[in-house]
């Protein structure tokens, strides 16, 4: 059932985050500036302060006191929101950490940039992946309307989760491109995020003395809860976010698949694994190579946690898995050794691109996806 | 609004069992920070002796509501929750009680982003003068001259001023305080408590362990510091600065006890000549010059 | 969903197994002024005005504060048995 009041626009990825983070009503909101982020952060100041959206915005000294105050807020019982990259994460890094062994439900728009240095503001993954070990949730978006739509759920599913959730929205090329996009009304928005509960992950209220944090006497209750948040509140999280999916979906027209999106991989003997805005240069590739006769088709990794071990599991049915990554560690491609770690029989080739900002588009996809299922590539693929 | 001690709540605060050291003076604050605001305060507690003297969970050795916060965060985490809590409708105070350590160096710039943004909160910097809780490092709160074990041959620098600097930021209401003078802390506290804004109390607290000296004698050495001149009383309201009493007398240099009276009770200062000790009296002098010139600067208002 | 603690005596333990020196009152001397209780770091001293004081050895440190800061001496330090 789509509504009626449907507001048809264009925006920014950036726009989309903050009229998204709006629409969802946060209490709080408390970010510092850093490329290319600051056009979410000053929507959203130009919101709150003509009124627009009732919520205390704060203007913080840096990115750790960002994350500390929205963390502060959610454990109060608050919405929290706050936003940044690159560098701003890792100076939150700390912070990020507590928040998730502290099961604060924040939402986080991360516009992805490279780490240097040098400086540079271009696109790369690594910043946000830095994130996957502490137990945040970590959603990739492909276009500016997953964008909106995936911050809005986010919201939904860090609350019933109880984990705190990041968006992934790629530097530049997604957030400062303008596409098409369709807003629900705010009526559909309020409907689908249900209240904020004052007391996930606690009730934290003066005159009810209770404390978090003070040291354990017996640590098998600290390793009980980090297994307890980091492992199995993430395996937890796959059915809240598929729900999530699932009744946007209803109430939207848009659903997107869950965890991942299958793009004509039904007759495939091939398959291109990706994450992110390039995703739809990837896609023009393989609809390309289809053309061509060439029985290969592409699974996008829309939530990088929790990791999507049963639809990566189903990847062993293909010939030759091609997984890009559009960043890079002193072991090769994340996604690639992941996806690698899970798989038995099917041939991986894992392709590093793109990192530093380089520009990576459908021809470079093209020529690479079809090295790699010649068998012209080795395991490992560096294209720089 | 001082007290009848009698009148005080009864109500354990701190409760008895809890991990802090025999005789420490930060305690004693916290007992009146109960007294005074328990029932209606939620605390932040960065990494410091405080989030280690709660002792072990599933117990906690402190009974009030407190969120242990990563070590430079506090004054961040605090802004977050009074934010919530304008949001939500809920009424209380958030309360910061970090130890020097973690509001002069690692937490300061978080302190001061609250203090320019006059986020409401009342945040309590306990000063037992270095890091404490890891085994007695120098902080920058550490006065010149004192032995730690990174400052063995006594700390080069002077101690940097804290609750100056606070004022200096224009915030509603700064203050000195010490544990010798309960009544004084107490007032500050309820003073703190009535008004919007940032609100900073710097609280003088004795350390048997890391002062070296007898914990019987704590409540007496926060009182010589303050009779000695080393600890000012003053209090900032409203961008006007005064003095509190009994420092109100020992603005006359005349009037204080000779330093060595503190000194001498503390093992950090056993290796001081006497040339240090004359240097260090009149280094406290200059402060006072200070804190006077300041007094008599800062705008009055009717 | 987190795991919470809650106030609690002991803590950190039986503490009053800390102290070499254990403070004891001579309530004939005490001046019920209540200076001990109030500055009594463990809260182990009990105080109600007219019926002087208590103090809880199980928990009680043995800093002797109290000792100290006593205006008419009523508490002495004694050295704990086996010391």
């Amino acid at each position: 059932m789509k509504a009626l009041t449907v507001q048809k626009t264009s925006l920014t990825g950036n726009y989309a985050v903050a009229y998204a983070a709006k629409m969802a009503r946060p209490h709080v909101i408390a970010a510092y500036p850093i490329t290319p982020q600051t056009s979410i952060v000053e929507k959203l100041a130009e919101f709150v302060e003509k009124g627009e959206l009732n919520a205390r915005f704060i203007n913080v000294e840096s990115e750790f006191a960002a994350m500390s105050v929205v963390y502060g807020a959610a454990m109060a019982g608050a919405r929290a929101f706050t936003a940044t990259s690159s560098h701003g994460l890792l100076y939150m890094y700390e912070a990020a950490w507590w928040t998730a062994l502290s099961r604060a439900p924040v939402v986080m728009a991360v516009v992805t940039r490279t780490i240097g240095p040098p400086w540079n503001i271009h696109v790369e993954h690594n910043d946000i992946l830095t994130l996957r070990d502490a137990g945040w949730i970590i959603a990739m978006a492909e276009t500016v309307q997953e964008t909106f739509d995936l911050t809005v759920q986010a919201f939904r599913i860090a609350e019933s989760a109880a984990l705190p959730t990041a968006v992934g929205v790629d530097g530049f090329v997604l957030s400062h491109s303008t596409e098409p996009v369709e807003i629900p009304p705010q009526e559909v928005v309020d409907k689908y995020l249900p209240p904020r509960r004052p007391d996930v992950p606690m009730l934290f209220r003066p005159g009810e003395p209770v404390t978090f944090g003070n040291l354990p006497s017996d640590n098998k209750i600290h390793a009980r809860h980090k297994v307890a948040t980091v492992y199995e509140a993430q395996q937890e999280a796959k059915r809240i976010i598929n729900q999530a999916d699932e009744e946007y979906g209803r109430l939207t027209g848009r659903r997107y698949g869950g965890l991942v999106e299958w793009y004509r991989a039904s007759d495939a003997k091939h398959i291109v694994v990706c994450a992110g805005a390039w995703c739809s240069d990837a896609k023009h590739a393989v609809d390309s190579l289809k053309a061509r006769g060439v029985p290969v088709g592409l699974m996008r990794v829309r939530f990088v946690r929790p990791f999507p071990r049963e639809e990566v599991a189903k990847l062993d049915q293909f010939e030759t898995v091609v997984v890009y990554d559009r960043d890079i560690t002193p072991v090769g491609g994340i996604l690639g050794l992941e996806v690698k770690a899970v798989l038995t029989r099917a041939r991986v080739v894992n392709v590093i691109a793109g990192i530093a900002g380089v520009d990576f588009d459908n021809r470079h996809f093209y020529e690479t996806i079809q090295n790699a299922i010649d068998g012209g590539h080795r395991d490992l693929v560096f294209v720089v | 609004m001082s007290f009848r001690i009698d009148q005080l709540p009864k109500k354990k605060y701190v409760v008895p069992g809890n991990a802090a050291c025999a005789g420490c003076g930060m305690m004693i604050g916290l007992k009146i920070l109960g007294m005074a605001l328990g029932e209606e305060a939620v605390l932040t507690i960065p990494a410091s002796c405080a989030a280690v003297v709660q002792g072990l969970a599933p117990k906690s050795g402190v009974a009030m509501p407190i969120l242990n916060v990563p070590f430079a965060s506090a004054a961040a985490v605090a802004t977050g929750i009074a934010e919530a809590y304008r949001m939500l409708g809920v009424k209380g105070h958030v309360v910061v009680w970090a130890g020097d350590g973690g509001t002069a160096d690692i937490g300061f710039g978080t302190v001061s982003g609250a203090a320019e943004r006059n986020s409401n909160i009342i945040y309590i910097m306990y000063d037992n003068e270095a890091y404490m809780n890891t085994g007695i490092q120098r902080s920058s709160s550490t006065p010149r001259a004192a032995w730690t074990a990174t400052t063995p041959m006594g700390k080069r620098e002077k101690k940097k001023d804290v609750a100056l600097l606070m004022a200096m930021h224009g915030v509603p209401y700064v203050a000195t305080a010490s544990i010798a003078y309960p009544q004084d802390f107490y007032r500050k506290l309820k003073r703190a408590s009535e008004m919007e804004g940032f609100k900073f109390i710097h609280l003088h607290t004795p350390c048997p362990p890391g002062w070296r000296h007898d914990p019987a004698k704590t409540v007496e050495i926060a009182k010589l510091a303050v009779e000695t001149g080393a600890w000012i009383l003053w209090e900032y309201e409203n961008g006007q600065l005064k003095l509190n009493p009994p420092s109100t007398i020992y603005a006359d240099k005349t009037r204080r006890k000779p330093l060595k009276e503190y000194l001498k009770l503390q093992g950090r200062f056993a290796h001081l000549t006497d040339d240090d000790v004359k240097m260090l009296e009149e280094e406290i002098e200059a402060k006072w010059q200070t804190v006077l010139a300041l007094a008599k600067a800062l705008p009055q208002r009717p | 969903m987190l795991p919470l603690s809650r106030p609690a005596p002991a803590s950190a333990g039986v503490t009053g197994t800390w102290r070499t020196y254990k403070p004891v009152a001579n309530l004939q001397r005490c001046i019920d002024c209540g200076l001990c209780w109030l500055y009594c770091p463990e809260s182990v001293i009990d105080w109600e005005k007219g019926h002087k004081i208590q103090i809880d050895y199980m928990y009680c440190k043995g800093c002797g504060i109290c000792a100290d800061v006593c205006p008419v001496k009523a508490i002495d330090m004694m050295p704990e048995e086996g010391i």
